[in-house]
């Protein structure tokens, strides 16, 4: 991998109205990476993504993509890009070509064939000369994508990618990203408010809270902090006790308790456990909610 | 920018807007032709003569005996010598004045749509231009492509100049092919009075003189289709600034029928007359109709219009341009 970064945000800022709503964003992504933007709804992630893209302008900071910047060199950085911002909104009154027709005619050096090519990639030849209007929104959001790929770009943001799929149709997404990256070598900028979307789709996350980002890593790193072991025993009490001896324990709200995920001590604790005649009926590992993540990294409550 | 613009125009016309248009100009024209047509009929029967070439010669002679009166001031006696021309032009020629063909029933139609109709046809083509994409959400598509925002907002406006010149020529067509069924295709040669203007709060005629009815016709659908450039660029501003197109339609609307209102009521407010609304009747300068206003001539109106179409360009390219789109 050539460590020249795809797309690359420094020190971004906006303030709307004498209040800062972006404090400082930074955070680079490599070729044939998938890159999860990960925050609540409110958080500023689509304030972020809507700078990158050129739709709104930032108080100060730099964005380049493929080295071009976009504040300066607009036009060049934009050839490197393709995106959907929140939903895919295209012209419902045309149909599918017709709006892939109307995009590529925005940018001369898209030849008529990439047309055909972009359709077979997202497999949508059979419904493509329908109006969109009569599209379900996982054909609206296949058809997003093609009209993003147009321009064979560099970078790809998608936001918010499978919001409102169904489950079938969120796998086919994710597969279809991930492919994308490995075999076209796009960088990928997915955003996102759910953890296991993120974990299943990215390489690394960014986590931003209030505008700014609190913590970026690979999501295998920052998942084996986090993940969490929930324990069904009986006696609570004693078992408890028990556990409290190696590490840190919190009491579940249905009388489970909860401690952190480590391989290694899991199979010790258990035993531990078992030889004091302790029953274990279950035991499972559990991603930490986004809110208990958050209250973590912010060193709010946790549960040490 | 030729592919932006075919991609606007694609768009217009798969919204439908124009025919739309054209709908209802097809249906107003036999609606008017007919009307226009019992008119004459009424007019016959009150004369209580069919024979209009003995009613042109009465008026002659009228005209005649005005003009041997000494008491009539120079100008008046000019324009008196102008009208009775005319007058006997269409003797001599065998034009009844009265039973117009085609082109008269054109030039009338132009000159009573010009302010209310032909505007709020151009406001149905002019009001979603920009404001559809927004609420649409297409916005973030087509501004985050490799074309500058400018050339954007351009191929938008072009595409709203070749419409109205559509629909300026549309009127002119189908007004002509559909009332020439009932008045004949004829009378482009026939003569007509013009070069009317105002001093003081005085119509004066010395400068008034005959052209030819095509050549009329001519500078009126100019005139029409300056008119509509404006209000089209006015509508076109607003969707730039507004989301709602309701609401771009109702403050255009509102502001023609206010304009519609104010214009009889501008001899009295006289600073009314910057408004663009009470400038769009440009027609009535060119045919003497215009009410005799201080500082009000078809330069005036024009100027104005002109002021208002470019501050709203101005206004569109800068705000389109500079805006966070959210």
């Amino acid at each position: 991998m050539t460590m020249i970064p795809a797309l690359q945000v420094k020190d971004l800022r906006k303030t709307i109205k004498r209040k800062e709503i972006i404090k400082g964003i930074s955070f680079s992504l490599y070729p044939g990476e998938v890159f999860g933007f990960l925050g609540p709804n409110g958080a500023g992630k689509t304030t972020t993504i809507r700078m990158i893209v050129g739709l709104i302008k930032p108080t100060s900071g730099t964005i380049t993509i493929g080295g071009k910047s976009v504040t300066s060199q607009f036009t060049e950085a934009m050839k490197h890009l393709g995106c959907i911002v929140e939903n895919p909104e295209l012209y419902p009154y045309l149909t599918g070509w017709e709006n892939l027709e109307h995009f590529a005619r925005m940018d001369k050096s898209i030849p008529k064939t990439r047309l055909n090519e972009v359709i077979e990639l997202v497999g949508m030849d059979r419904r493509i000369h329908d109006k969109v209007s009569t599209y379900s929104l996982g054909m609206r959001q296949r058809l997003g994508i093609a009209q993003a790929l147009l321009g064979k770009p560099k970078v790809l943001i998608l936001d918010e990618p499978t919001n409102g799929l169904d489950p079938a149709g969120i796998r086919e997404m994710r597969e279809f990203i991930r492919r994308l990256a490995r075999e076209e070598g796009l960088s990928v900028l997915v955003s996102s408010h759910l953890l296991s979307e993120i974990q299943l789709l990215c390489d690394r996350v960014a986590i931003i809270s209030k505008g700014s980002v609190i913590r970026t890593d690979t999501v295998d790193k920052l998942l084996a902090e986090q993940e969490r072991v929930i324990w069904r025993v009986s006696p609570v009490d004693r078992a408890m006790q028990l556990l409290s001896e190696e590490t840190s324990v919190k009491e579940g709200l249905d009388g489970t308790l909860i401690t952190l995920y480590d391989s290694e001590q899991v199979p010790v604790w258990n035993k531990k456990l078992i030889e004091a005649g302790i029953s274990v009926s279950e035991m499972k590992t559990q991603l930490p909610s986004l809110e208990d993540l958050f209250l973590e990294l912010t060193g709010g409550e946790t549960i040490d | 920018m030729t592919s932006l613009v075919h991609n606007e125009m694609l768009k217009l016309l798969r919204k439908k807007r124009l025919y739309v248009i054209i709908l209802i100009i097809a249906f107003l024209v036999p609606l008017f032709t007919y009307a226009q047509f019992k008119q004459i009929q009424t007019a016959a029967e009150k004369l209580g003569t069919d024979d209009w070439r003995t009613r042109l010669q009465q008026e002659i002679v009228d005209t005649q005996n005005r003009l041997s009166s000494s008491r009539i001031q120079d100008e008046w006696r000019k324009f008196l010598k102008v009208r009775l021309t005319q007058q006997q032009y269409y003797l001599d020629n065998d034009i009844n004045p009265q039973a117009p063909g085609a082109p008269t029933f054109m030039r009338v139609f132009a000159e009573n749509s010009i302010d209310l109709l032909l505007p709020l046809l151009v406001m149905v083509v002019a009001a979603d231009l920009v404001s559809s994409e927004a609420s649409g959400g297409t916005i973030k598509l087509l501004l985050t492509r490799p074309v500058q925002r400018w050339r954007i907002l351009l191929s938008k406006y072009l595409a709203l100049l070749l419409s109205v010149s559509f629909i300026v020529l549309m009127v002119g067509i189908l007004s002509y092919l559909i009332s020439g069924i009932v008045f004949g295709y004829g009378g482009w040669n026939l003569p007509l009075l013009t070069g009317f203007s105002v001093q003081g709060d005085e119509l004066v005629t010395n400068s008034v003189h005959m052209v030819p009815q095509w050549q009329y016709i001519l500078m009126e659908f100019g005139l029409v289709w300056f008119v509509c450039v404006a209000v089209g660029t006015l509508t076109f501003m607003l969707s730039v600034l507004l989301r709602s197109t309701a609401a771009v339609m109702g403050i255009m609307l509102a502001s023609l029928i206010a304009g519609a209102i104010l214009v009889n009521m501008v001899s009295s407010w006289e600073s009314a007359k910057y408004f663009f609304m009470v400038n769009l009747q440009l027609t009535n300068y060119v045919s003497g109709m215009a009410l005799p206003i201080e500082g009000m001539s078809l330069g005036f109106s024009m100027a104005v219009l002109a002021v208002w179409t470019i501050a709203a360009l101005v206004i569109s390219f800068v705000v389109f341009t500079k805006r966070d789109v959210y």
